[in-house]
This record gives C-alpha cells, structure tokens and sequence, in this order.
C-alpha cells in the first residue's frame, strides 16, 4: 500500500476558536477520501493545511511523504486544489484559463496550449472554450476549476465542496469527471456536506464534527457500525397496535408507535425471528412486517451534533 | 504510531529560481493584459478619468487659478500626471482584492511558483495601464494647449520615473487589497487615501499660496516630488533635486510597503 495523505494530530486554533483539534487521517494512493461533516465542523481547515496554505498549530501531514510543513515546494509539485468557490478567472475565456496556469508551471506555449485543449475536451468545454468564463454555468464553472486543478497533473487533488450549489444534473455530471480522475490514477481528498456524494465516490469516510473525527469507515460499515436497521410491524387489525407495541418492548426493550405501525430498532437479527415467534404464538396477524437499513443521513445525524440539533 | 517514510521520489523541483520568477511574473501580466481583448472598456474606463481632469482643470479652473487655460495646464499637467499614476495604482488594489476573494490567490499559492509572481505581474500589468492613461492625458492636455517646453526625449525619463515610483505605491496598494475585506472596501479606503494625498501637494495649486504649516505637510508629500519632477523634466525648471527626493520617497514606500504586503499575502487567510 502506498500512502499518498498521512495526517496525524493535526490541531488548529483560530484566535479562541479551536478549528482542529486532533485529526488523524490516512488515504491510500488512488483511493477517494470522503470527508463529510457539517458547516464549521474543520473540514476546510483540514483541506487548507494539507494545501499549504495553512500552518497547523500540532500535529504533522505528509503527501507522498513529504512533510507538508517542512517541503512545501514539493508538496505542491504534487497536489492540485479546488477551493469552495471555483478559482477562475471571469474575464478569461476557458481555454486562457487554463493556459495562464500551463505557462506559469513552466510549459511551453504549445504544451500549455495542448493540455488546455484536452482538458477542455475531457471536461466537455470544448465548444465553450473561447467563450469567457463570465458567460459559464455554475456547473461548467466548476468543471473548468477542476480541470485547472489539474493543469499540472497533480497526483493528489483536494475538493472542497466541489458540488455545493449545483442541480443535479451539473452535479452527476461533477461526479462522473471525478470517478474519470480516480480511474486515471489520482488520489482525491473530497469534503462534503452531502452523504449521498460521500456515498457515491468515497472509498472510505471521515465524518469531523467540531474538529474532530467522530467516526471513519467505509460507507458500508458506518451504515452498518452507527445505524441500526428499523423494525416495523403494522398488524392487519388496527385494534391490536397495543399489544404489538407491548410484545416488541419486551423483546427488544423500546418501540414507538404512531397508533398504526409500530417501529423499533433492532441490535441483531435473532431479536427478529423472537418478534416473528411471539407474534405468531400470540395469533396476531400481520399486514406488514419489515426491516429497514440506516440510511448515511440518519447515520450523519447521530453521529454530529450540529446535525442532531437539526 | 506509523512509520512515516518518503514512498516515491517527488518530480525535480523545476519551478523556482529567479529566472522562473521573472517568467511567471510575465504570465501573470499577460493574464492581466489579455483581458483587454475581451473587455476593451477597459481602456476606455482607464482613460476617461484623465480626459475629464484635463477639461475640468482647463475649462473650469484655469481662470480663477492662473489667469490663463495655457498658463495653468503647463503647471496643472505635470500634477495631472501624477494624480493618474495614484489612481491606476488603486486600480491594483481592487484587482488584488477580487483575486483573493474569489479565491484565485489560494490556488496560485497552492501551486509551485515564485511567491511574489502573481503581485509583480499585477503591478507590471498596471504600469502598462498607467502609460496608457499617461499617453492619453498628454495627447487630450496638447490638443487644449499643454507645451512640451524642453524637449520629447524629455518623456523617457519620465516614464521611467513614473515606473520607479507605481512600482513603490504598489505595494501600498497590494497590501491593502489584501487586508480588505471585499473590492467595496478597497474602493472606499483608496479614495479615503488618494484624494488628500494628491490635493495636499502641489499637483494642482502652488505651495507659495498655502498656509505656512500646511507647506511643510505639502512639501514631504511624495506626490509633491513627483510633480515637480515631472515639471522640471517637461516645462523646464530643477530636475536633479525633485528626482532624487522621488527617487528616496520610492525607496522609502518600498522598504516600508514591501516587506508588509509580502508578510500580508502569506499570512493565512
């Protein structure tokens, strides 16, 4: 395994507010680190210090091994960013845009020229390549801020929010440019407050809240670790809910009812072979009986403050 | 804790040294003057401001100033000069600012580049600019009147010194779009600045007819020396010492402003 961002104990403080407070993070080369949370929870602070824009008080982050702190020349032969709000330059059209950025790496004006142009290609711009940024969508915006992220073939690339205001169309379209770059072999720091984009291209997640890790894991087992499946029983006699509500309590120890379904959620599988046996034994019949999985949301939920308070 | 060890050698290192300095410095001006082409208004916007100063001050001043609209534009033009100079070099305020707010600053200090690039392309941009609006005022202030009394080589050591002098209040100007907060602020804190600064000289009015204690404010303005260089160099009159006193006020701007703007443009954001 070849390690591409290592972080550890990453801590910083802005005036009395604590941004980071300790964070740990550790992404394999060619993998996509999902890094979800709340407005505020440190996330861009994370991005900002493995960037090197920003010092952190404590702690160290390596990119390809080198210190982040202490080689920044290296590090940034190496990354490439994408802010939160798209870096381009209005007044340019889109292939100027990205020839600024060739020239000033140091590539000749026809190699500058040639990456432009393929990237615009890649990015599906290449009919709005002569058009000034200011006349672009939102979403073709961000797709040109990300293939300037890219002008100098970054091996590690960090997103910031790199869908936030976008429809859903703009932002499938995102979506797919990303996994095109994961194919291609690039490593992606990806923040987000939407679970479904960490769901839909991170290997694995970070959720921080506050400034710190809450819980970390792929999709599946934060789904699996923090969630626990809903059991719901509807019996096909509305007069019987009572009962049912009675019988689940015992079994699993909780419930809610809302006088027509009765919902609980389970820790393990046996608990609802138990419920199925008590029902039957106790003759209820059942119109529906089912176990839902977690969705990330609820998982988010539980898992930050900030969204608990939601 | 994990063994952290260096698992591939990074590219050379190719990207610094003051020969890249200087290239990316151009590609940064280039990105500047580029954008002409797609907004020619520009030029216009840059060039308006000196065209209206020059009517203002010939039709409307001139009388009450000197008698006279030739009499006043020999003195008023050099100061007219000037105060275009100050004011392009706003313009570098206001563009640094955008550039930092919309984040484009972030990514050029994410990049492997010469950390003073993207502020030496801007001001090199600017001067382009202000030769422009220099150009313009000149030609607009001798079609009503204006008289190059020494001689037209005379202009080449005044757009040198106009050179030494933006590059120095540039870095005023970086500093403080870097502080503000949005473009409005830049707009509002460089009019708050440039307005005393040009109209406490002797850009517009001789010192002979100020107050005693506001002669001695006068006469330490830059703005002042600048003038009366562009005076000597143009009209006729002492050279040698208004250029050496715009020569050490430069200095001074830019060994006071300089190291400021560059700690501002590091500092974490």
């Amino acid at each position: 395994m070849t390690s591409a961002i290592q972080a550890r104990g990453l801590a910083k403080r802005f005036g009395e507010t604590a941004a980071l407070t300790s964070v740990d993070l550790d992404v394999e080369a060619g993998t996509v680190l999902g890094l979800l949370g709340p407005n505020g929870a440190g996330k861009t602070t994370v991005v900002r210090i493995l960037a090197t824009l920003l010092r952190p008080d404590a702690g160290q982050a390596f990119i390809h091994g080198h210190d982040v702190t202490k080689s920044p020349d290296r590090v940034r032969e190496i990354i490439g960013l994408t802010g939160q709000f798209a870096a381009v330059d209005d007044s340019l059209t889109g292939v100027e845009n990205l020839l600024f950025l060739g020239r000033l790496l140091g590539k000749s004006r026809a190699d500058a020229r040639g990456t432009a142009l393929s990237l615009l290609e890649r990015f599906g711009l290449s009919d709005a390549a002569d058009r000034t940024a200011k006349t672009y969508s939102g979403g073709m915006r961000r797709r040109l801020d990300l293939a300037a992220c890219l002008v100098g073939e970054p091996r590690v690339i960090f997103l910031d929010e790199p869908t936030t205001g976008l429809d859903p169309n703009a932002r499938d379209q995102l979506w797919d440019i990303i996994r095109g770059e994961v194919r291609r072999g690039v490593t992606v720091l990806l923040t987000t407050q939407y679970l479904e984009e960490a769901d839909q291209l991170a290997d694995d997640i970070v959720v921080v809240d506050q400034g710190s890790v809450v819980a970390r894991g792929t999709p599946e087992t934060l789904k699996r670790e923090v969630g626990r499946p809903t059991l719901q029983v509807r019996p096909a006699d509305g007069a019987q809910v009572d009962r049912v509500a009675a019988l689940v309590s015992e079994v699993i120890g909780e419930h809610t009812s809302d006088g027509r379904v009765v919902k609980a959620r389970v820790r393990d599988t046996a608990a609802m072979s138990a419920i199925v046996r008590r029902l039957d034994d106790a003759g209820i019949e059942v119109a529906e009986l089912s176990v839902r999985e977690p969705s990330l949301d609820e998982v988010f939920k539980q898992l930050t403050v900030t969204g608990a308070a939601v | 804790m994990t063994a952290i060890t260096t698992t591939e050698e990074a590219p050379q290192v190719r990207r610094r040294g003051p020969g890249s300095a200087v290239r990316q410095s151009a590609t940064v001006a280039w990105r500047q003057l580029v954008q002409i082409k797609h907004s020619p208004e520009t030029l216009v916007e840059v060039g308006i401001q000196p065209v209206i100063f020059v009517f203002l001050f010939a039709f409307v001043l001139a009388g009450q100033m000197a008698g006279s609209r030739e009499a006043y534009l020999q003195f008023v033009v050099p100061g007219l000069i000037v105060q275009s100079t100050v004011l392009v070099t706003a313009r570098t305020a206001i563009g640094m600012n955008t550039d930092v707010t919309k984040g484009l600053f972030d990514r050029f200090r994410s990049l492997p580049i010469s950390r003073t690039a993207p502020l030496i392309g801007r001001i090199l941009a600017d001067y382009v600019m202000l030769v422009w609006s220099v150009v313009l005022l000149l030609a607009f202030g001798m079609l009503l009147g204006f008289r190059i009394e020494t001689n037209w080589g005379q202009l080449i050591p005044m757009f040198l010194l106009l050179l030494a002098f933006s590059f120095a209040l540039s870095w005023a100007s970086v500093l403080a779009g870097l502080l503000s907060k949005d473009p409005e602020s830049v707009q509002a804190l460089a009019f708050g600045l440039m307005l005393p600064l040009t109209f406490i000289s002797d850009a517009f009015v001789r010192v002979e007819t100020m107050p005693g204690w506001l002669q001695a404010v006068v006469k330490l303005n830059p703005v002042t020396m600048l003038a009366d260089s562009i005076r000597g160099l143009l009209v006729g009159g002492p050279v040698g010492q208004p250029v050496t006193k715009t020569l050490i006020a430069a200095a001074v701007l830019l060994v006071v402003f300089a190291p400021l703007a560059l700690r501002a443009y590091h500092r974490e954001r």
